[in-house]
Formats: C-alpha cells, structure tokens, sequence
C-alpha cells in the first residue's frame, strides 16, 4: 500500500510505501496516516464500484482503509471560495 | 571646501545606508519564499496528476477529462428491483479545475448552482497554493463520491451564472453527451 499526497507544483509525492500485514511496515503506514490526518488533510481511497465503476471512499482512521486498498491519497481540506485569481 | 563637504555628505549617507541594508537583507531572510511561476514545473505536475487521475478514477474519468477539460459525476439513482427498473440519475455534477463546481438536473440539463470550493494548500510556497488542474479535479471527484455532503457544506453556494457563463456550461452538457454517445457507439462496435 502507497500513501501519497496531493502538493501544489509536483503532483502526488510518496509519503509512505508497505504491506500492512507486516507489523513493521504497518507502524510506519499508521504512523505517517496519522501525522497528515494531524495536519488537517482529508484521506480517500479509491475503490472499485459494486458493478466495477471507480469510486472513493474518505477515511478518518487507519482502521476505516479497506482490505486490499493500495493506495490512499490526501489532499488538503476543502475551503468554500471562489477561483483563484492568477493562476 | 566645496569638495570636503561633499565628502562628508557622501561618507554620511553611505554610512546611514549600511544599517538599512542589513535590515533589508534580514528582513528578506524572516520573509517566507514566495510564488514563483515556473511552467515547466507546473507541466511536469500537470502530467503526474493526469496520472494519478486515471489510476485513482479510471481510464473513463481521464479519457473525458482529456477530452473534454472538465468530468461529470452523476447520482447513482435508484436500484432496480422485482418489476422494477433501475432510477436514472437524478442530478448531477461537472467539475472544472479550479472553478466552481456545477450542479445540473440530469434528466433536463437545467443548471441547478454553482459549489464554490477549493483546496489551498500552503505547503509549498514556491509553487503557490493550488493544485495542479488534474489533482484539484480528482479531489473533488473523491470528495463528491465518498462524502458529498461534507464537500457541499464547505463550499459556497450560488446560483448558476456566478462566476460560470451559463451558456458555456449548456454547451458542455452537450458535448458531454455526444462523449458519451460516441463512447457508446465505440463499445458496441
């Protein structure tokens, strides 16, 4: 399973890499889960659908990660506002 | 006495100036890095994101934001039953990059209101605080398919035409229609 993370000016970056059914690997998924959910970022997971469409799950705990997920993305919170000016 | 005097001026004024410059250079040092534009970068981001777009939602979700430059969500309706056949979707959703999201009657393409929502991001001063296009739209998409309720709450509502030309939506439920025809047409072929 990959923990990646959403950043302005490069795309996703790797934050963490393991299998979860390894204690060790384990520890450091979670521990890295919980330090981005710490600093406020929102955590989905993609999924397939029940008639195999993509969807996504959000996620507040490492618990809530469904088996067999491979990757879970943050990103930052949602902000309501408008469009950024200069872009 | 002319020339010494002048002197005098020109060795004052660089010495009042020394102390005015370290605070400027100081100053420089406390003030965090600020934006700087750099399009190759934001290229080689875009191409990431286009990336993670189309493993984390599909080749079908990339293949319409490619094509199209925006992606549609739709209710899922209702499910089909005994003597009963499934709901069409109800309402849907296009989402921009970096604009509002829009909210249509699926059955009529009447335009619903306009979710104004983002995700800035400060972690990376030098890039600035937005996302590349692609991830801006696949965080919306996760976000109106695992939670919709949550993302519809942060966001600012509005009626349609706030910051979005009604008529250039109108044309994209359209195209967004003869897309999935021809989708359609090359699945059966």
């Amino acid at each position: 399973m990959k923990l990646v993370r959403m950043t302005p000016g490069r795309g996703d970056v790797l934050l963490a890499k393991g299998d979860p059914e390894v204690a060790e690997d384990e520890e450091r998924l979670m521990e890295e889960f919980r330090r981005q959910l710490d600093l406020g970022m929102w955590a989905a997971v993609p999924v397939e659908g029940r008639v195999g469409q993509r969807e996504a799950t959000m996620v507040r705990d490492f618990s809530e990660i469904p088996t067999g997920a491979d990757r879970v993305i943050f990103f930052p919170p949602a902000a309501g506002g408008s469009a950024p000016a200069i872009r | 006495m002319i020339e010494g005097l002048l002197a005098v001026v020109a060795l004052a004024a660089a010495t009042a100036s020394v102390p005015l410059l370290a605070r400027q250079r100081g100053r420089a040092r406390e003030m965090p890095p600020s934006f700087v534009r750099d399009p190759e970068r934001d290229v080689r981001a875009e191409r990431r994101a286009r990336q993670l777009l189309r493993d984390a939602a599909g080749p079908e979700v990339a293949a319409m934001y490619a094509r199209l430059g925006f992606v549609a969500v739709e209710s899922s309706g209702g499910p089909a039953g005994p003597g009963r056949e499934a709901e069409e979707p109800a309402y849907g959703y296009l989402i921009y990059p970096h604009r509002p999201i829009v909210a249509y009657d699926a059955e009529s393409g009447e335009l619903l209101s306009e979710y104004c929502v983002r995700f800035p991001d400060g972690s990376e001063p030098m890039a600035g605080e937005w996302l590349p296009d692609a991830d801006d739209v696949l965080a919306k998409w996760m976000a109106l398919l695992a939670d919709e309720r949550r993302l519809i709450d942060a966001a600012n509502m509005h009626l349609p035409g706030r910051q979005l030309d009604p008529t250039m939506v109108r044309r994209d439920l359209i195209a967004l229609d003869e897309w999935r025809r021809s989708r359609t047409v090359e699945v059966a072929a």
